[in-house]
């Protein structure tokens, strides 16, 4: 699977503050009214610099940046789902990080919002953002178009068999461990991975 | 096979003679806790991979603790609360500690705490990242999610990957001016704010023995600032102590085993700690309190689960008492138990609540998380512009109280207090006599 689109750029220890402030956490993520609320207000507790777009548009509801490439410790801080479902509303398909708060990465696979994606060289010096990439999820790749250098990605590791079961209660079905199929069609959000955890 | 305390947890609620580091376990969960923020859509992740008619796997082990958004006028943080309420009803949840009522308590993990629902040796989930607070009563807590949450609910399972442990050991005595906000301060200093990431955090040593469990739980709570999985701490008889006035349910203690292996193993000289703060706008951004002097404050907090309990009104108080505040000060009880201790305990025959008064602080009866998520805007104490705030919360990220432009520096009750009274930072050492 590949995901092509532009790419936002983000420093080290992007906070779930920062991701979702805590004034819009009364929205309920599987409320899908509420679900796209969530995805407006993504990264909206980022300082604003003069030389970066906002995420989302004023009065928008969904943001143009499909892939976003950050430093250390992304989404580190808050235990809150809201974080990765609002990436996920807005309409982020990845994050590419050098490591992850481990809440968060369990959460982007649990609820198959995300790719949370590793990266072992420092990404966010060599890309600029609008720039447009394609992340390449079989070769583990991020091609910058722009450029045309391609970076080598971590592979997903132990959460691959739970992803490539379809998420944490898939999983769980094909293994045994919770019988029947899922009660209801009706996700509330996603149309990423049904993933689940490494954690 | 020698195990460390959290191995053996995790081992025996999976059914297995041994786990090591790096193991994937399906573990039983002894006790799930949700609160108002993510319940809602955890029960709405349940209902839609469960079905409509789903009953959770053990009434007697969901704990439902609205604490978030309380007092407030926001209709959607009164509607999550009745979402709780609609649904420990249709399932019959008995620890339900509704809003309005006289059950009502607070800040969910020191409420967990008082009502008995912390106990050695168990495995504790809770939908808020500052579950791993009760690792202080040496168990295995930690925070998830709302889609394994409801994953839980349903089956009382989860997949857990068993954390290697780091061991951070304090010898010899705690100086009097010291806290454990300052001992866990130093600790996320040292490591950073990602340097714990899948890993347990033991706190061990004579100094971390003789603190109380109200000190043990600070240390343990901000295990999540170093990206920590859970924090755990031996049990001993001030862990007994406690648990006898709040529980009568049976639990099984853990200790290391001998031999068992830590893939860190640091070691502290209790004596030679120094009150420190956390800078803006990060909880490793550490700093001597004592270097700090000249920067200006406009405001002081106290509150919080890490800085809201009983025990840390008491420390301000004795730095308070006698004093007058020269910044706006806000004070908010972590949960009605604590907010009661206000009008009970006593310095000198002076209620806390009083010494607060004199001193000119702004104390809230009401007991919740209040400003140090910031929340809706109406919230008490909840920095609304470009406020220079010292606080006993533990978190200082942009924006985490309120706006964006506001900067927060973390610091213990004492030296919140100190700072409160000066205006500026203030190495307690400067009042405490
Ligand atoms: S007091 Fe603060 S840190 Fe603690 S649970 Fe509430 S919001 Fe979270």
């Amino acid at each position: 699977m590949t995901i092509r689109g532009r790419v936002y750029v983000l420093g080290d220890n992007i906070d779930t503050d920062q991701i979702i402030p805590a004034e819009y956490l009364n929205l309920v993520p599987t409320i899908p009214e509420e679900y796209r609320k969530l995805g407006s207000y993504a990264l909206a507790g980022l300082a604003r610099t003069p030389d970066q777009p906002p995420f989302v548009p004023p009065d928008g509801m969904t943001t143009p940046y499909t892939v976003i490439v950050a430093g250390k410790n992304f989404g580190c801080g808050s235990s809150r789902e809201h974080a990765p479902v609002a990436l996920g509303a807005a309409g982020t398909k990845a994050v590419v990080a050098e490591s992850f708060a481990r809440i968060f990465f369990r959460n982007c696979v649990a609820t198959g919002e995300l790719y949370p994606c590793e990266t072992p060289t420092r990404l966010v010096d060599v890309f600029r953002t609008n720039e447009e990439v394609v992340l390449d999820l079989e070769a583990n790749t991020l091609t910058n178009v722009t450029t045309g250098a391609v970076h080598a990605l971590r592979p997903l590791g132990d959460a691959g068999p739970v992803i490539d079961a379809g998420g944490l209660f898939a999983y769980a079905r094909q293994t045994g461990m919770i019988a029947g199929a899922r009660a209801q069609a009706t996700p509330a959000a996603g149309g990423g991975p049904q993933a689940g955890p490494d954690d | 096979m020698s195990m460390t305390m959290t191995e053996k947890i995790l081992a025996r609620a999976a059914g297995k003679q041994a786990v090591a580091p790096g193991d994937n376990v399906w573990v039983a969960a002894d006790v799930l806790m949700t609160h108002d923020v993510c319940g809602p859509g955890t029960i709405g992740i349940f209902k839609r991979e469960f079905g409509a008619g789903a009953r959770v796997w053990d009434r007697e082990r969901v704990v439902l603790i609205p604490d978030h958004y309380i007092f407030t006028k926001d209709d959607k943080a009164h509607r999550n609360v009745d979402i709780l309420r609609a649904f420990a009803a249709e399932q019959g949840l008995p620890h339900l500690y509704d809003v309005g009522t006289s059950r009502y308590k607070g800040v969910c993990h020191i409420a967990l705490a008082e009502e008995g629902h912390t106990r050695p040796g168990e495995v504790l989930f809770g939908t808020d990242s500052h579950t791993c607070t009760a690792g202080a009563f040496n168990e295995f807590a930690t925070g998830i999610g709302n889609t394994d949450a409801a994953f839980v609910m349903g089956t009382g399972k989860l997949l857990v990957k068993v954390p290697p442990t780091m061991r951070f050991t304090f010898e010899g005595e705690v100086p009097p001016y010291i806290l454990g906000k300052d001992m866990i301060l130093q600790i996320i200093g040292d490591v950073g704010v990602d340097g714990a990431t899948y890993r347990a955090m033991e706190f061990a040593g004579e100094a971390v023995m003789r603190l109380s469990m109200e000190e043990r739980m600070t240390l343990a709570n901000m295990v999540i600032e170093a990206g920590g999985k859970n924090g755990i701490i031996a049990c001993d008889e001030t862990t007994r102590a406690y648990l006898r006035a709040r529980t009568t349910r049976p639990y099984t203690e853990v200790a290391n085993d001998a031999g068992a292996r830590f893939v860190t193993d640091r070691r502290y000289d209790a004596r030679r700690l120094e009150p420190v703060v956390a800078k803006p706008h990060s909880p490793d951004n550490r700093a001597l309190a004592r270097e700090l002097g000249d920067v200006r404050l406009t405001r002081a907090y106290i509150g919080s689960c890490t800085g809201g309990k009983i025990t840390d009104f008491i420390n301000a108080a004795r730095v308070l008492k006698g004093r007058r505040v020269a910044v706006d000060t806000f004070l908010v009880p972590s949960t009605t138990e604590v907010s009661t201790g206000l009008r009970t305990h006593t310095i000198d025959g002076r209620a806390l609540l009083d010494i607060f008064r004199d001193a000119g602080c702004q104390v809230s009866v009401d007991a919740s998380c209040a400003a140090c998520l910031g929340g809706p805007r109406d919230t008490f104490g909840r920095i609304n512009g470009p406020e220079v705030c010292i606080s006993t919360t533990n978190r200082n990220f942009p924006g985490r109280m309120g706006a964006k432009e506001g900067q927060v520096y973390l610091a213990s009750p004492y030296t919140v207090a100190a700072s409160a009274v000066t205006g500026r930072i203030t190495d307690p050492r400067e009042l405490l006599q």
